[in-house]
C-alpha cells in the first residue's frame, strides 16, 4: 500500500477546503503540512511518509523551498520546484513560452532602471512594468509615454533591493480590460474564463470580475502548450487575444486560484477533483 | 460551533468541521482569523498578507 498524500499549506483558503473536501468525499487518507512548521536536515533517510505533495502553499518562497526540499528528500511535488521556479520568475516564463515557440507580447530584461529607459523606447508605449516575482497584479505599472516611465523608474531605483533594479517590461496589449485564464491540470484544459477589471489590470484578487469564455481548439491548445514549456502539471494561463483570432500568452500560474473559475463555471467543471484525480494518479506511479 | 474573535470578543460562528489553517472573517470587525487548535475550537488573528504571496 502507497503512503498517503500530504497537502502542504498553511493558509486555507476556499479553493484548498475544496481540495481537501474533495479527498474527505472519496475517503481517501491524506495529511495536512503546515508548511510553516516544515523543516529537514539534507543529510537525513529518503522521506517515505508521503507517496506526493500537493503544494498549496501560498507564499512564493515557501513554497518553492518546501518543494525543492521535498524533492531531496525524494517525494514528488505537484507542482515541481523547477515549475514553481520557473513561473515564479516572469522573464524565466517569458524565456520558457518564447522557446516553446508559443506567441507572447514584445518583453525586455533590463538590469538597471536606466538602460529599461532604452529598452522602454524600442518596446514603444504604452508599456507595462512588472515585478519580476510579484502577484495578483502588484506593483504592475502601465507606462503611458516616457516622462511616466522616467518617474516610475525613478522610484523603482530608489528601493533598496538591487534584486528590484531589474526590470521587466512588455508591450502594452490593448484588450477592453479583459484578459483570460485558462486552468489546466494534467495536460487537460477544464475552461476559460474573461477576466475584466475595473481598471487595466484583471487580476480577480483585485476585484475583476469573471464571465464564461468559449474553450476553442486554439485557446486551449496555447494554454496546454503554456502549462507544458514550464513544467506546470496544475496551471492557470492568461492569455490575451492578439485581435486577429490568435492568442498571446502572458504567464502562468503555477498556485493556481480558482474561486473566479467556480463563479463562472459551478461546480460541474470541478478544478479540485481534477487536482485530486491528478494527486492520487501521481501517488500510484 | 462558535468561539470568541481575539480582535473584538464577538462571537465567530464556525463551520460543522473547522480544519486548522482555515481562514474565516469575524463578522463584527472584519478580522481575518485563523483557526489554529481544534479540541476547544481556537482562532487567531491570520497572519498579514506578504509580500510573496499569490499564483
Amino acid at each position: 500500500m502507497n503512503a498517503p498524500v500530504a497537502v502542504l499549506a498553511s493558509r486555507l483558503r476556499a479553493d484548498e477546503k475544496r481540495i481537501l473536501d474533495a479527498f474527505d468525499r472519496r475517503g481517501v487518507t491524506y495529511e495536512y503540512l503546515d508548511a510553516r512548521t516544515l523543516w529537514r536536515t539534507l543529510q537525513g533517510p529518503p522521506e517515505r511518509r508521503w507517496s506526493v505533495v500537493l503544494n498549496r502553499e501560498i507564499g512564493f518562497a515557501r513554497a518553492a523551498g518546501a518543494a525543492r526540499m521535498l524533492e531531496a528528500a525524494g517525494v514528488p511535488v505537484l507542482n515541481s520546484a523547477q515549475a514553481i521556479e520557473v513561473c515564479g520568475d516572469k522573464y524565466r516564463t517569458s524565456v520558457a513560452l518564447h522557446e516553446a515557440g508559443l506567441p507572447t507580447p514584445r518583453t525586455a530584461l533590463a538590469l538597471t532602471p536606466e538602460a529599461a529607459l532604452d529598452a522602454l523606447d524600442e518596446i514603444g508605449y504604452p508599456a507595462v512594468l512588472k515585478p519580476l516575482n510579484g502577484s495578483w497584479g502588484r506593483l504592475v505599472s502601465r507606462l503611458t509615454d516616457r516622462e511616466t516611465a522616467e518617474t516610475v523608474l525613478e522610484h523603482v531605483a530608489a528601493l533598496p533591493s538591487p534584486a528590484a533594479h531589474v526590470i521587466y517590461v512588455q508591450e502594452f496589449i490593448p484588450t477592453g480590460d479583459r484578459d483570460v485564464r485558462a486552468v489546466v491540470v494534467g495536460g487537460e484544459v477544464l475552461g476559460a474564463t474573461y477576466r475584466r477589471g475595473a481598471g487595466w489590470r484583471t487580476n480577480v484578487a483585485r476585484g475583476a470580475s469573471t464571465e464564461p469564455c468559449p474553450l476553442t481548439p486554439e485557446l486551449a491548445k496555447a494554454a496546454v502548450a503554456a502549462a507544458r514549456c514550464v513544467g506546470a502539471d496544475i496551471a492557470g494561463v492568461d492569455l490575451l487575444e492578439d485581435g486577429q483570432g490568435g492568442w498571446l500568452v502572458l504567464e502562468v500560474n503555477a498556485g493556481v486560484e480558482f474561486s473566479g473559475f467556480h463563479r463562472v463555471h459551478g461546480e460541474s467543471t470541478s478544478v479540485a477533483d481534477r487536482i485530486v484525480d491528478l494527486t492520487m494518479a501521481r501517488a500510484e506511479e | 460551533m462558535t468561539t470568541s474573535c481575539p480582535e473584538c470578543e464577538s462571537s465567530v460562528t464556525l463551520g460543522a468541521t473547522p480544519r486548522i489553517s482555515e481562514i474565516l472573517e469575524c463578522g463584527d470587525c472584519a478580522s481575518e482569523l485563523e483557526v489554529v487548535s481544534l479540541n476547544p475550537t481556537t482562532v487567531a488573528l491570520a497572519p498579514n498578507v506578504e509580500e510573496d504571496w499569490g499564483e
